[in-house]
């Protein structure tokens, strides 16, 4: 075993083996899923506070499950309603919280970095659940957990994300962990969503679906109404036009996966969501083996920690 | 007022007489580059003779020079002194004695202050703080438009009859065109320059750092090169056509470089004086440096890439940035502990400019010593003031520095009140030992261990 690792900030903090020893432990997990009873006792007596300064279903959801199905006491707070409305800084908000001894913070932000920060001001685990455009690393680790249980090993594989990377967590967390697990990563887009100077990040990148037949998996990022209004593109009908993925667009034997909310008929056309192609559905299974597999990484699965228990 | 020394102000205090023997000067103005015994008697340099040929006249006291540097003091026209209304970042006492920790003889405030300095009872007000507290004569630049709010003139001329060294409506560029004609209309009616913050608000956008593979990665929204070149060739040129005096702030891009060459062609012909600054930071660091997301590093304009930085060395070295000024902006400690985005842009600067770049620039021989002490100390010139010299019959404006001695930035404190500094834990050459300004010990080295550049055993 390499490292411990007290905190999950970036994909890149893992590395190809980090990333295989949590999605082998998830793989059990997704056993336990399938059990009448759905508990282990692996946190039992610790607590795990979500932190969630953005508004979301599924992540949050998924770790409030995940925490709760290894025993853990779950305190869940959200943005709106709490201290944080009422202009609290981060920083007092986690010294507040870190008064009741989390073993973890799990926490999501508007701002980049946020999980870095609180990482410094707290004794607990921080498991960053997106931050602002830079990272989603629970999110890259289950979509390369749904695709190694799809296809096997990632190596050589040619993997396309399309659409607004710009303004993309998940892109950004998915390049690192798809070419941490040997793929080749291309981004395609509109020239306005794709950000200058990426491609010193060892991937392709291109305003053109022409060749997306290279892709052995498509890899669609949601559009958002939003992008419209900033002139990032003309309108969606015209996006639609050019970038979505339809069933005129795909090969067969292609997979095609979205990290959700889908815009249905924008970046992807309804047919394809619902077909056999389509991975969306078991990537949000996947969500809460494998967000159980990393809390379980880094408050038992830790040296540091097992001493102590 | 038409003297611009009385358009700097400091706090009265006793002439220095001392003698400072056998000391390495080097003014590049005077021509001085080698040993000498320098005489200050009455606050005026009284006598700069051959090494170990004077003697210490009685009552004034002598300081040991061996092994020491003298310079003309350093003279910073771009400084946040947050006086008024933001005295929990600095004020004009704290703020001028970090300056002359960090060899500054006179610096130049700027006016983005709350209330911004933007009338004539406001400039008043900080020009009498600044007779009682300044530590070092200190200048000011009045906003250009009311409430720097880029739509309506201050009264240009009657801020100038108080006081004001020039205009600026700094942290924010004047975006209409039109408006920034009048006012260019207006310097030449009144004098001073005024000096421009440069940048497209449409091109920045909600940017935080420079536009490039690292925000790429970081996710976070940039600042492209071009808002700032654009702007500057857009100002270079309504500049040229009234025959305006303008001083680009801050330059941090390849591209304006550029731009300022093409300026300065068609600048020879026609009245127009054009001036720009390098910072200590945009000479020395790039946008690598924000990948562990310390907002200390976050500053407007921002961290460039290696090739801005060097193309801003070079503009030093050809002249075409005729200065280097700190940009010196303070906030507090809660404001800076935020997620990146939200921090306030700005780093401190004023106790580590020569030694930053004395460290990163002049020791590694990229940079010569006397021009970097000619840059330092040229800030002034744009606003009208005589650079310092170290020669008989002027008034002492000059620095003492220990070029072999070595310390690490921040490890005990600083002068400042804020502490956000981009050099913060670096180890950097050049120890301040004893600044005088306007014939005034305006900082003086202790030997305890209180002293923030307190040298290192080496």
């Amino acid at each position: 075993m390499s490292q411990p690792l007290r905190h999950l900030l970036s994909i890149g903090d893992l590395g190809r083996a980090g990333i295989e020893r949590i999605l082998d432990r998830a793989l059990s997990f997704a056993e336990v899923s399938g059990r009448e009873i759905k508990k282990v006792p692996a946190l039992r007596g610790r607590t795990v506070v979500n932190l969630f300064y953005e508004s979301s279903t599924r992540t949050s959801s998924s770790f409030e499950l995940a925490a709760k199905r290894l025993s853990a006491d779950v305190v869940s707070i959200r943005a709106s309603g709490s201290s944080v409305d009422k202009g609290e800084s981060l920083r007092d908000t986690v010294e507040t919280l870190s008064a009741y001894d989390p073993a973890a913070i799990v926490i999501r932000s508007p701002h980049v970095g946020a999980a870095s920060l609180v990482a410094g001001w707290t004794e607990a685990s921080v498991v960053n659940a997106g931050d602002g455009k830079h990272e989603h690393p629970t999110q890259a680790l289950l979509d390369v957990f749904t695709l190694r249980q799809r296809i096997g090993p990632l190596e050589g594989r040619s993997i396309w994300i399309v659409g607004d990377v710009l303004h993309s967590r998940v892109a950004r967390s998915n390049i690192l962990a798809f070419q941490a697990m040997g793929a080749r990563v291309t981004l395609a887009g509109p020239p306005t969503l794709l950000p200058r100077g990426i491609e010193q990040l060892g991937v392709e990148v291109t305003p053109q679906l022409d060749a997306l037949a290279d892709a052995d998996v498509v890899y669609v990022l949601r559009m958002q109404q939003e992008r419209m209004e900033a002139a990032y593109i003309p309108t969606l009908r015209e996006y639609a036009q050019r970038y979505q993925i339809n069933p005129g667009r795909l090969r067969p034997g292609q997979l095609v996966m979205h990290p959700g909310p889908v815009n249905r008929g924008v970046e992807l056309s309804a047919d394809v969501i619902d077909s056999a192609v389509s991975l969306i559905g078991e990537q949000v299974k996947a969500g809460v083996a494998v967000r159980m597999a990393v809390l379980y990484e880094l408050l038992v699965g830790s040296p540091r920690l097992a001493a102590v228990a | 007022m038409n003297d611009s020394r009385l358009r700097q102000f400091q706090a009265a205090g006793p002439p220095a007489d001392l003698l400072i023997s056998s000391v390495y000067v080097l003014d590049p103005r005077s021509g001085i580059d080698g040993a000498r015994d320098v005489l200050i008697r009455g606050g005026m340099v009284a006598e700069v003779a051959p090494a170990d040929s004077l003697e210490a006249p009685a009552g004034s006291e002598r300081v040991d020079g061996r092994g020491r540097h003298l310079f003309p003091g350093f003279v910073d026209p771009h400084v946040h002194l947050r006086s008024p209304g933001q005295e929990y970042k600095e004020d004009v006492r704290t703020g001028t004695t970090a300056a002359a920790a960090g060899g500054f003889v006179s610096i130049i405030a700027m006016p983005n202050t709350a209330p911004p300095i933007d009338s004539v009872p406001i400039l008043e007000a900080v020009i009498a703080t600044a007779r009682a507290e300044a530590r070092i004569p200190t200048g000011f630049l009045a906003a250009i438009t009311v409430g720097l709010g880029g739509r309506e003139l201050t009264e240009m001329a009657a801020l100038r009859d108080a006081g004001a060294l020039g205009f600026t409506d700094d942290g924010k560029p004047v975006t209409s065109a039109g408006l920034l004609r009048r006012a260019l209309q207006y310097q030449r009616l009144v004098g001073g320059a005024l000096a421009l913050h440069e940048e497209d608000p449409e091109l920045s956008g909600a940017g935080v750092m420079h536009e490039g593979a690292v925000s790429a990665r970081l996710g976070l929204a940039g600042i492209p090169s071009v808002s700032e070149s654009t702007f500057i060739a857009r100002d270079a040129a309504l500049a040229r056509y009234e025959e305006a005096a303008v001083h680009f702030q801050h330059v941090s891009a390849a591209e304006s470089v550029e731009a300022l060459g093409d300026a300065r062609i068609r600048a020879d012909t026609s009245g127009v004086r054009i001036s720009a600054e390098a910072t200590p930071h945009h000479l020395t660091l790039t946008d690598e440096a924000l990948t562990g997301l310390d907002t200390r590093l976050k500053m407007n304009p921002p961290l460039r890439t290696e090739a801005d930085r060097q193309a801003i060395v070079d503009g030093l070295r050809s002249g075409l940035l005729t200065c280097i000024a700190t940009d010196h902006a303070p906030h507090a400690r809660h404001e800076k502990e935020q997620p990146l985005e939200q921090a306030p842009m700005g780093t401190t600067g004023l106790e580590t400019a020569f030694a930053a770049v004395f460290s990163e620039l002049v020791r590694p021989g990229v940079l010569s010593l006397a021009l970097v002490v000619e840059r330092l100390s040229a800030g002034g010139e744009p606003f009208g003031l005589a650079p310092p010299t170290i020669q008989p019959g002027v008034p002492a404006n000059l620095v003492l520095i220990n070029l072999e001695g070595r310390w690490v930035v921040g490890a005990h404190g600083y002068r400042s009140r804020s502490a956000n500094c981009c050099f913060d834990g670096r180890r950097l050459w050049g120890v301040v030992d004893l600044t005088i300004a306007a014939g005034q010990v305006a900082f003086r080295a202790t030997a305890d261990g209180g002293h923030p550049h307190r040298q290192e055993d080496r």
